[in-house]
């Protein structure tokens, strides 16, 4: 089975700040990691590789630096990591993304399966994996939250979570799936994979190596700007009630009166 | 890239100010790129006073000509036979978009018996509905819904088309968007014209709620964003408003899929779901045990909520995967929310911090949750739900 996991690196949640002047993300001290959906993705698709055989790929757009967000992978039990950057790339939306990923993927040759994880956490768009399949002409399934191939070892049993409830899905593949953290519980590097990873070599593909046309790339390539920024601002509120539980539930409830809730 | 007109800058500093990415800076005057670091994002040349940075797009594609796209499009979310609230609050907005823009609004249908639902469109908004009623739209697939949206666009040039956010709109309006290689802003939370060039302003927020962007699709068209249900608000329908329906008979080629839908379960059996709902009472880990959260059930029902989960209570199995709320799982902002046994890790803090009222109720009186909670009750879960349940049902009672 030939696998390709989609993956980005994003800022930590926990060393983001923002400033409400600016209205901007203060990059100082941020940590980058591997996007938190993404290792449930990878985690599906090295599942698969331990039952079916095949090779998984793991494949990243962004800076130079996002080199170790593939390491990661590979550390993990990726067999090979591919980073797309070059400053061409810079400035895309999904619909550029989208674009460069499927040249990477089409390069690669023959895929069945290409996972990506539900949304990034810093974009919260969930428009790559869909705009992705388009692009490749497969089918796919978004938040997929379990999974299960039939002894053919090409048909796919699903379930899509949606708000009410879910639906079981079945599909061919070729395909593209988005995922959900409840899909799995990512495994542990191990310290072979770690002198592994360390060691590996990642080819860095740009615009040309992947005959990707200028205008379809990057902030060329890209149909949506961004024309300003803000922090929200919440206001500061924190009201500890004060008492026995039952005094805090009484404040409580007169507070609820007030605010029509009651 | 980003070019600076030396003639024109000042040397301010506007620029360096509002770089993310520290990418422009000012030496000897002038603002100067770091072209490494910049991201294109041009947010510098909105702010600069005197319009000397230009952000150089490569000719050719920009070439769609705008004026021939016109009118707006809600695509209707039907399920179950009802019209989702977010259709609703959709076509209230549209309207005020299509009052600026001097144009029309246009509902799009799709599902099998159906029909009813049209009339019910234009009672709350809508100018026109194309209806399509076919037995392969009885389940929703990608595909097929996608395909009909992405060929009907094709056909009518729509300047404008907002869906809802939900699981569904998320999922096959990117779809359509690729089809028609065109921009799509996800999850939005705000819509407005630019009165100038009649640009959709797109406001959204990112990093779980704590940035806010607005974006624009100035070259390409329709313009698309999905939109989070529950932020707009709905118009009362008016029985008296007039619109046209027009059927529409999907081609055979627009029908074929690859995903096969084997069985739709709904477990949430009443009660309104997450995103849609102005109450979530959140169980955490303080609830220690699985049949405590039966309390939290409890209140949200005599609230008329819903119960929400942290990532802990989902991991203990005591609630499903998809009432997870924060990071990882579905951002709310109902009017109350109140986090029971919830320490406040930043991953849950993202995921409801917009939510207008937030009490918070933990043991630990240094717990994060309180660090944004409108009102914050110390004590343990289990003891003072028990307490507030009765003390609302007296309040009921009486």
């Amino acid at each position: 089975m030939n696998i390709v996991v989609c993956i980005k690196q994003v800022p930590d949640a926990k060393t983001v700040r923002f400033d409400t002047e600016k209205g901007t993300l203060v990059r100082e001290g941020v940590e980058a990691v591997i996007n938190p959906f993404d290792f449930h993705a990878l985690e599906a698709g090295l599942q698969l590789k331990d039952t079916y055989g095949g090779e998984v790929t793991v494949l990243s757009m962004g800076p130079p630096q996002a080199e170790n967000a593939l390491k990661e992978a590979l550390s993990l039990g990726a067999d090979k990591g591919i980073l797309l950057s070059d400053r061409a790339f810079a400035g895309a939306d999904t619909l550029a993304t989208t674009y460069t990923l499927a040249k990477a993927i089409e390069k690669l040759g023959p895929v069945d399966l290409v996972l990506c994880g539900k949304q990034a956490i810093d974009g919260d768009t969930a428009q790559v994996g869909p705009g992705l399949a388009v692009r490749l002409g497969i089918p796919y399934v978004t938040c997929v939250n379990a999974l299960n191939v039939l002894d053919d070892g090409k048909t796919m049993h699903l379930r899509r979570v949606n708000e009410d409830g879910y639906d079981m899905l079945e599909l061919e593949m070729p395909a593209l799936l988005t995922v959900l953290v409840s899909l799995n519980t990512p495994r542990l590097p191990s310290l072979k994979g770690k002198m592994l990873a360390r060691k590996a070599e990642i080819p860095v593909w740009d615009a040309r190596e992947l005959g990707a046309k200028p205008d379809m790339v990057g902030l060329a390539g890209s149909a949506t700007q961004v024309v300003s920024t803000s922090v929200p601002t919440f206001e500061a509120r924190r009201e500890m009630l004060e008492g026995s539980a039952e005094e805090q539930v009484e404040a409580l409830v007169s507070r609820f009166k007030k605010a029509g809730i009651l | 890239m980003l070019k600076v007109d030396t003639e024109k800058c000042t040397g301010c500093g506007e620029c360096e100010e509002s770089c993310t990415f520290e990418a422009i800076f000012v030496e000897d005057e002038v603002a100067v790129v770091n072209q490494d670091a910049c991201t294109l994002c041009g947010i510098c040349v909105d702010g600069c006073p005197e319009g000397a940075l230009e952000l150089h797009v490569e000719e050719g594609l920009l070439a769609a000509d705008l004026s021939s796209w016109k009118g707006i499009w809600v695509v209707a979310e039907c399920r179950s036979g009802v019209l989702a609230p977010v259709t609703l609050e959709l076509l209230a907005k549209s309207r005020e978009l299509a009052g600026e823009l001097g144009t029309e609004v246009t509902a799009v249908l799709m599902g099998h018996e159906i029909e009813s639902k049209a009339q019910e469109l234009i009672f709350y908004g809508a100018d026109r509905v194309l209806v399509v009623n076919h037995p392969e739209l009885a389940t929703f697939t990608d595909e097929v819904y996608g395909n009909i949206l992405a060929d009907l666009a094709k056909k009518e040039n729509p300047e404008i088309i907002l869906a809802g956010a939900t699981a569904m709109g998320r999922s096959y309006i990117p779809r359509v968007a690729t089809i028609l290689e065109t921009g799509l802003t996800a999850d939005c939370t705000g819509l407005d014209i630019r009165a100038e060039d009649r640009a959709l302003l797109q406001t959204r927020p990112a990093f779980g709620g704590n940035l806010l962007a607005t974006i624009v699709c100035p070259g390409h068209r329709p313009q698309m964003a999905t939109v989070r249900p529950h932020v707009m608000r709905a118009d009362a329908p008016d029985p008296g408003r007039k619109g046209d329906v027009i059927r529409i008979l999907p081609g055979e080629e627009l029908l074929s899929h690859r995903v096969q839908v084997l069985e739709s379960v709904k477990e949430q059996a009443e009660g309104p779901n997450l995103s849609e709902a102005d109450v979530i009472v959140t169980a955490g880990r303080g609830f220690e045990q699985e049949k405590n959260v039966e309390l939290a059930r409890e209140l949200a029902d005599l609230l008329g909520g819903t119960v929400g989960a942290t990532r802990a209570a989902v991991d203990a199995g005591w609630l499903p995967g998809r009432t997870q709320i924060g990071q990882t799982g579905v951002t709310v902002s109902p009017k109350l929310y109140m986090a029971c046994g919830v320490s406040g890790a930043i991953q849950h803090i993202v995921g409801m911090q917009g939510s207008a009222i937030i009490v918070a109720i933990n043991k630990d009186a240094e717990a994060p949750i309180f660090d944004v909670a409108t009102y914050g009750l110390v004590g343990d879960v289990k003891e003072i739900l028990p307490l507030l349940i009765q003390r609302i049902q007296k309040e009921r009672g009486s």
